[in-house]
């Protein structure tokens, strides 16, 4: 008896636990996102002068970014993929090509909203660029130079729902991350807040339709409805700006002008707008115009 | 800290979805865990066997992957219910195990010449459950219920992270906005959290005494 009791608990320990892979299987993401060829500067090392980081960089041959994970079409790395994928990494690659530095050379670590700061602060990226909005409270402790990109909190539909724009979603059940600022402002305009784990948690809810709509920034709602153009689609227009900034520490303020420069030559010789096709672009939105950059102080 | 105290009735509206949720799903639990608990210690050996079985599966179960299978597993099984009836739901299938349990450990307290008496004097098995044996066994079950009640008022904070907007959910919206205060602004929610734990404990305790005359 002992023995048949057992193995019944190991087996049903047996049951919970496939239930549990197969519920997250069934959560994660699969990137499609696919890659720009970046020409890399041969000569780089020689373009910058002694004594500066991008120097030491350029010298070293090695680089160290920070990305998210965790967003298709802004930044995303499966479980097998053996580097990420999305606008942010595309921009990673531009950066390091002007210093020399091939994309297999690059070293992505993955950064959350909460530790990019510190990672800047301690130097343990070079460089974050990572769905990261300028603020005046950020720039306060570390330098971000941009914007790259503009973007604003806009509402993932199935396709064919009522919501059409900010304006339809009082009473209607919203989702986004538990404590996010996304989730607070759709509550402030009479939406049933929905607060979940992750974004793929939320985006499920709404492909499975649990909840009317989900709600973050407008560039991983795109991300997510480029995976799925039949199911999902992104209405309205942005209802808040977050403009996408290149975090770097404070310790160098002269990234500042050289990413700055750079990004400004992709933006002009097209790479920038090749570099939009081949990630967000894919859910069918159209290139829009690079955004003026910051002036560096 | 400001935007707490002139807010504080998002606080409060937090904390009633929490108790909300802790008053459904601990009465439900009660119900059915007592029922589990009837069918483990009944005579018929299905039912037993099957108050086992759900006992060890879900007992095994982290409540998150309750919680898991109730929100994201019910939608693809077409079944589209309320965020509030599936957190419910997985609170009370959860809790429900640790009540059988406890009522389970107080039947078996009662000694077994109870129910032989009762069998002598013609009474059924229900009657002889509902008449002598549970309400000798409730008695002896209510510090351990009490203690699943306790554990059932905090994992409803688990629901902060499947679309229930109660305590804890709100706690991370307040933190988010504040950063400088998180310290107090986490101690002002456990607080909250204490002051439950205490009412639960305190009613335990007031019916441990309204049942101590009959046993001593």
């Amino acid at each position: 008896m002992r023995l048949n009791r057992s193995k019944m608990a190991l087996a049903v320990v047996g049951l919970v636990l496939s239930a549990g892979s197969l519920a997250a299987c069934g959560n994660a993401g699969e990137s499609k996102s696919g890659s720009v060829d970046v020409k890399v500067d041969k000569n780089a090392a020689s373009n910058f002068d002694a004594g500066t980081r991008m120097k030491e960089l350029a010298d070293s041959g090695k680089i160290t970014i920070g990305v998210k994970f965790d967003q298709p079409g802004i930044g995303f790395k499966g479980a097998t993929d053996d580097a990420p994928a999305g606008l942010d990494p595309e921009m990673g690659k531009i950066l390091a090509a002007s210093l020399g530095i091939k994309p297999e050379n690059i070293t992505w670590k993955e950064t959350i909203s909460d530790n990019r700061e510190p990672f800047l602060q301690k130097g343990e990226v070079d460089l974050v660029i990572a769905s990261y909005s300028i603020t005046d409270e950020r720039r306060k402790v570390v330098g971000q130079a941009g914007p790259y990109y503009v973007t604003g909190q806009q509402l993932l539909v199935k396709k064919g729902s009522p919501i059409k724009s900010v304006a339809d979603i009082k009473g209607k059940e919203v989702c986004s991350v538990t404590g996010s600022t996304s989730l607070d402002n759709v509550e402030a305009k009479g939406a049933k807040p929905r607060g979940f784990d992750t974004y793929s948690e939320c985006r499920d809810q709404v492909a499975d339709g649990s909840v009317d709509s989900m709600t973050t920034d407008g560039a991983i709602l795109l991300g997510y409805a480029a995976e799925d153009p039949d199911n999902l689609q992104v209405v309205g227009k942005p209802f808040s700006e977050e403009r996408y900034g290149i975090g770097y520490s404070k310790k160098y303020p002269e990234m500042c002008q050289w990413i700055t420069d750079t990004v400004k030559k992709a933006e002009d010789d097209g790479t920038w707008a090749k570099a939009f096709e081949a990630t967000l672009g894919k859910s069918g939105v159209k290139t829009p115009a690079p955004p003026k950059m910051d002036a560096c102080a | 800290m400001d935007d707490v105290i002139s807010n504080f009735d998002l606080v409060l509206q937090a904390f009633r979805l929490t108790i909300e949720l802790f008053v459904v799903s601990g009465i439900l639990s009660l119900i059915f865990g007592t029922a589990l608990a009837a069918m483990r210690v009944g005579p018929v050996a299905v039912l037993a066997r099957a108050a086992a079985l759900y006992v060890a599966l879900v007992r095994n179960t982290p409540l998150l992957i309750v919680f898991i299978l109730a929100t994201f597993g019910l939608p693809k099984l077409d079944v589209q219910l309320p965020f509030f009836v599936k957190g419910v739901i997985a609170l009370t299938v959860y809790t429900s195990a640790f009540v059988c349990e406890a009522v389970r450990s107080g039947i078996n307290s009662v000694p077994l010449g109870q129910a032989e008496a009762a069998r002598a004097t013609g009474l059924t098995f229900t009657q002889t459950m509902s008449n002598v044996v549970l309400p000798q066994a409730l008695r002896a079950v209510v510090p351990p219920l009490t203690s699943t009640m306790i554990a059932l008022a905090k994992n409803t904070s688990v629901g902060a992270v499947f679309g229930l907007f109660e305590a804890t959910a709100r706690m991370r919206y307040f933190s988010n906005n504040n950063a400088s205060d998180r310290t107090l602004i986490f101690l002002t929610f456990a607080l909250g959290y204490v002051i439950i734990v205490e009412l639960i404990s305190a009613a335990g305790l007031g019916l441990e005494r309204r049942g101590r005359v009959a046993t001593r």
